[in-house]
Order: structure tokens, then C-alpha cells, then sequence
């Protein structure tokens, strides 16, 4: 490197550079905050949904699915699973993620196996609820389809 | 080695190449399960395997900077360590607490492993990368508390080089952003949000100043080129990885809530993180050029030169190949990703533990020009079977994650194919995955094999020769 360039400017540009793009990022976090409310909906967010989490969080269903495309991809996408099962409709989807759940693991051979969680009624309707309310988050028109 | 106290560092160092190879052997398990959905599923369910093989990851790198800087740090503060038995003691700590988790990943179902840890309390459970339960990330605070003490006042007493000052502040970064992981809100969009400034912040952030500080280190040992010319590569590579990578964290924010200026910070401002990486590969090749004295172990040459060729392919060139939003919105969160995730991890952090321990376990077991011939070629071969295999494996997620997008993501709704019946097509290139994941465990028992070959008698006569 140029003799110009001294170490003392580039240990300028480490600790300068460095704490300018930080306190940016934290100036673009607090802007984040503001516009989030209208983004997320959290008005919306009941006593089942937070169960809901908890749920999904207890059993690392995280551990293979995706949720908006972060997570393992062992498993299909669930994000926009009440949109792909339940075709919009609460009361059809809950129905579906019932059943779903009760025929874990499915005895087809070879096919990747989901474990058998046992959840009970009250259980699976938090869980669509969390699902429900995450697939209506703004999250800039993702997937592309869906298919997730 | 100048100080008695740098030995500390060889136990983390052991510790962690046993827990890698459980790491690895999590990873065939899943291979093979991505493939033939009922094997050992009963015992270690995919997610179970997921949790032990990403969590071995994590813990086996810890140890690994934690050895590197116990090493390092008295060296380049030209003091002894301020407190080796602080150092074994939290050696112990660790490695109990890391055991008992994986233990109890293993053992129990993670909901009930959930309820026995009492994370109603603090829930902060079951989310990627942090499924660890919340009293074992206190033990982790209190590990890195002690830890960044203890090198803190090692560089305080002695001499503050450059390389000290970049590694302290990675690890003061690493261990003030673990604690985002007590901050678990019910909203999953800020969950999600913060849960970044664990995840990003630590390997496109923080863990980048210590792979640089501690690649210099080396670079310094084994080439004896002029440190001020290394000192300031060093700057400024950190200076552009913390730069490019702060505000870089938005490409993690294009789809989950966050508003859509970061679609236009996060393209711009990752499609910058290559360049430093660049940087580390001309720098490195520049020094070993340049270098003054031929040192005998060659191979830690190898490793550093390795290291910085396979983080500037896997960090830089596979991550920009899917980090501009456009082409995330199809790739996000698809085989590209995994392909991604491992020659990252491997190439940058995985490969500058192996150099740090090439380079500084042979100079703690008595052999301060590096291990004999023998043992030097077969960790050489080891080195290029696992770089290899770790290439083709990511090759073939790459092929995987092509074709998934234009199976699963491209086509309209309606026309596109599933989730499971996109993932049936793909295995036989999940099979090429697995095989090569294989021949990288059989680099892998290379490498450790290579820590058992003796010398021969001329060379134990010259060794012996040389101490007197």
C-alpha cells in the first residue's frame, strides 16, 4: 500500500469507520421501530398468538421448517401456510393443521418424517393462530409463490 | 512459545477438534436423512441432529478463538497471562456446560427439555443457532466474561499491538451482542429483527476482527515480514469488514417485516462484504511473497494462505451471489443458502482455528520449527481433502438450490411444483452431497492422524541437536 496511506489513518478508518456505520445502523434501527407498527400488525397479536410462539418455539419446529425463509430447509415453508392449506379461510385451516398434526409421523417409507408432537386441541388452535397472524405480516410480497 | 502461560491454550484447542468431529458426524446423519427419511429418525429426529450439528459448530469455533487468543495475546503482549488457572477454570465450565446441552438435546425432547430448564422463566428457547436453554447461555456469559477479563487485563499490563486492539474489540463485540439472545419478544418480526444482531453481527461483524487479528498473527510468525506493513492490511481489512457488514446486515431484512429502504441498503452495502476478503487474499499472498525466513512448518503457511482463498470463495463470492434483492427474493432461504452457510463457516472460521493450532501446537508440544515431514504431508493432505470435499459438497447445494428455484420458485402459483415433491427431484444430487461429506470425514481422521506421527530418528537427533 501507498507509503502515503499511514497506519495511523487507516486506524482512523477502523475505529471512525467503524463507530459512524454503527451509530447508522442503530439511526436506521429507531426508524425501523416507527414504521414497524404498520408493517406487522401487532394489534393483532391475542393471548393464543403468543401461545402460539411459545409452541413453536417449545418443539423447534424451527429445526426443520422455514418461517419466512429463515430457519432449516428440511420442510416446507410455513409462512404462508394458512394462505397454501387453508386457502384463506381460519376455520378450514385449523381443520386441515388438526388432522395434519394427529397423522404425524406418516408411514410412508423413506418420506422425511415429522414426529408426533402431541398437541392437544386447544394447542393446535394457538399454533394456527401464530401461523395466521405471521402470514399476514408485510414482508415486501414474499415467496414468489405459493408454494413457499 | 515465549510464555509458560500460553499452554493454557492447548486444551481448548484438543476440546475443540473433538467436538468438530461430532460436528461432522451430525452432518452425515442429516445427509443421509435428507435422503432416506427414515433413518435413526426415532432416535435423533432431523431437528435434533440440525441443533447438535450447528451447536457443535458454534461451540467447537468459541473454543477455538478462545485458544487462539490465550496463545496469542500474552505473545503479542510480551506479559504472561494475568490469570492461567481463571483460564482452566473456565475451560472446565465450558466444556461441562456444552456437554450437558448437547446431552440434553440428545436425550430428552426438546419441549421437555424446555419445561426441566424452567424457560417460561426467560423464554428464549427454539429459535435457529440459539436453541441452547437460557440457563446455558448464562453459563456462556459468565464463560465470556471471565474470558474477555482475563485477555482484557493481559493486554492492559503489556504491550497493546495492533493485532491485540483489533482481537479485543471482536471479543468484547462478541460477547456484548450474544446477550440479543435474552430479548425474545412476542412479536416474531422483532424477534427476528434482534435475533440478527446475534447471528450477523457475530460472523459478518465481530468474528471477522478476530479471524483477521488472528490470521495476522500468523502471517507475522511464519513469514517475519515487518509487522508494520501487516498492521496496517490488518486495519484496514477490518475496517472495510465492519463497514461493508454493519449496515449489511440488511439483507437479512428484505422479507421478514422490515420496511423496504432496506432492499436498497442491504444490496448495496453487502455487495460491498467481498471486498474486504479480497483484501485478506491479496495480503496474504503478498506477505508469504515477501517473506523473510523460510520457517520449517510449512504447512501453517498452507492454512493461512487456505484460509484466506476459501473465506473470500464462501463469505465473499457465494454470498454475493445471492445477496443483491432481486435475486434474494427467489433464493432466500433455499439449498443456495445452505451451500453458502457451510463453505463460510468453513472456509473462514473453521480453516483459521486449524491454522492457529497448525501453527501453534506443534511450538506447545516442544517442536518450534512445526511437526516432522511425515506428519507436515499428511495434514497436507488432510488440508486439501477437506478443502476439496467441503467444495464439492457446496457445489452440489449449489446445483440443489438452482434447480429447487426453478422447480419450486420461478413458475407461477399453480404451475409450480411443491416443497416435497421439488425436494424428490434434487436427491441425487443430495446423494453427491453425503458422498462428499464422507471423503471430508475421512480428511477430517487425516488431520487428526497427523498429530500422531512421530519424527524420525535424524530429525528427533537434529531437534536434539538444536536444544543444545
Amino acid at each position: 500500500m501507498a507509503d502515503r496511506f499511514t497506519k495511523g489513518m487507516a486506524r482512523n478508518v477502523y475505529y471512525g469507520g467503524g463507530v459512524f456505520v454503527f451509530l447508522l445502523l442503530v439511526g436506521l434501527t429507531f426508524d425501523t421501530m416507527l414504521e414497524l407498527p404498520k408493517r406487522d400488525h401487532r394489534e393483532n397479536i391475542t393471548q393464543s398468538v403468543a401461545n402460539g410462539k411459545h409452541l413453536w418455539e417449545k418443539n423447534n419446529c424451527v429445526g426443520c421448517h422455514s418461517l419466512m425463509g429463515e430457519g432449516a430447509y428440511f420442510a416446507p415453508e410455513l409462512a404462508n401456510v394458512f394462505d397454501r392449506r387453508g386457502g384463506g379461510d381460519e376455520q378450514v385451516f385449523k381443520g386441515f393443521l388438526g388432522a395434519w398434526m394427529a397423522m404425524q409421523p406418516m408411514s410412508v417409507p423413506d418420506r422425511r418424517k415429522m414426529p408426533q408432537f402431541n398437541l392437544t386441541d386447544k394447542e393446535v388452535e394457538e399454533l394456527a393462530d401464530f401461523l395466521i397472524w405471521t402470514s399476514r405480516i408485510n414482508d415486501n410480497d414474499w415467496p414468489p409463490n405459493i408454494e413457499g | 512459545m515465549k510464555f509458560e502461560s500460553q499452554k493454557v491454550a492447548k486444551p481448548y484447542f484438543i476440546f475443540a477438534l473433538v467436538l468438530f468431529v461430532g460436528q461432522i458426524l451430525f452432518g452425515l446423519i442429516m445427509g443421509l436423512q435428507y435422503v432416506s427419511g427414515d433413518f435413526l429418525t426415532t432416535y435423533i429426529p432431523f431437528n435434533v441432529a440440525r441443533m447438535v450439528h450447528t451447536n457443535l459448530l458454534i461451540v467447537w469455533l468459541l473454543f477455538g478463538f478462545m485458544g487462539a487468543s490465550y496463545y496469542l495475546v500474552p505473545e503479542e503482549s510480551d506479559t504472561e497471562l494475568h490469570s492461567p488457572w481463571l483460564a482452566k477454570l473456565s475451560f472446565w465450565v465450558f466444556a461441562a456446560a456444552g456437554v450437558a446441552t448437547i446431552l440434553g438435546y440428545l436425550l430428552v425432547p426438546y419441549a421437555r427439555l424446555a419445561e426441566i430448564t424452567y424457560n417460561d422463566l426467560l423464554p428464549t428457547m427454539g429459535r435457529e443457532f440459539l436453541e441452547q436453554p437460557t440457563i446455558t447461555k448464562i453459563g456462556i456469559v459468565v464463560v465470556c466474561l471471565a474470558f474477555v477479563y482475563n485477555i482484557g487485563m493481559t493486554v492492559l499490563k503489556g504491550r497493546k499491538t495492533v493485532i491485540n486492539m483489533v482481537l479485543i474489540t471482536g471479543l468484547i463485540g462478541l460477547s456484548v451482542f450474544f446477550l440479543f439472545s435474552f430479548y425474545n419478544p412476542i412479536n416474531l418480526v422483532l424477534d427476528k429483527y434482534f435475533w440478527w444482531w446475534v447471528v450477523h453481527l457475530w460472523v459478518e461483524g465481530v468474528w471477522e476482527l478476530i479471524l483477521g487479528a488472528v490470521l495476522a498473527f500468523v502471517l507475522i510468525k511464519v513469514t517475519g515480514v515487518d509487522r508494520e506493513i501487516i498492521e496496517k492490511w490488518l486495519y484496514v481489512i477490518v475496517a472495510l469488514a465492519l463497514i461493508s457488514g454493519l449496515v449489511g446486515m440488511g439483507h437479512h431484512y428484505f422479507w421478514i417485516g422490515p420496511g423496504e429502504y432496506w432492499l436498497w441498503l442491504g444490496s448495496i452495502f453487502s455487495a460491498l462484504e467481498p471486498v474486504p476478503f479480497f483484501m485478506m487474499v491479496v495480503f496474504a499472498f503478498k506477505v508469504v511473497k515477501e517473506r523473510r525466513h523460510e520457517h520449517g512448518n510449512a504447512i501453517a503457511t498452507t492454512w493461512a494462505l487456505g484460509t484466506a482463498v476459501m473465506a473470500f470463495l464462501g463469505a465473499g463470492v457465494w454470498g454475493f451471489l445471492h445477496t443483491l434483492a432481486p435475486v434474494n427474493y427467489y433464493t432466500h432461504g433455499s439449498q443456495l443458502t445452505a451451500a453458502h452457510g457451510h463453505l463460510a463457516f468453513f472456509g473462514a472460521y473453521a480453516m483459521i482455528v486449524m491454522t492457529i493450532i497448525s501453527y501453534a501446537m506443534p511450538i506447545m508440544r516442544g517442536r518450534p520449527q512445526g511437526n516432522p515431514i511425515a506428519a507436515q504431508r499428511l495434514e497436507r493432505f488432510a488440508f486439501w481433502a477437506m478443502c476439496l470435499s467441503m467444495l464439492g459438497v457446496t457445489l452440489a447445494l449449489t446445483v440443489a438450490g438452482a434447480w429447487q428455484i426453478a422447480l419450486q420458485r420461478l413458475p407461477e402459483s399453480g404451475e409450480a411444483l411443491g416443497f416435497m415433491a421439488t425436494q424428490d427431484k434434487l436427491a441425487p444430487v443430495f446423494w453427491v452431497r453425503e458422498i462428499l461429506g464422507v471423503v471430508f470425514l475421512l480428511g477430517l481422521v487425516a488431520y487428526l492422524s497427523s498429530f500422531f506421527v512421530g519424527a524420525t530418528e535424524s530429525e528427533v537427533d537434529s531437534l536434539e541437536a538444536a536444544a543444545v
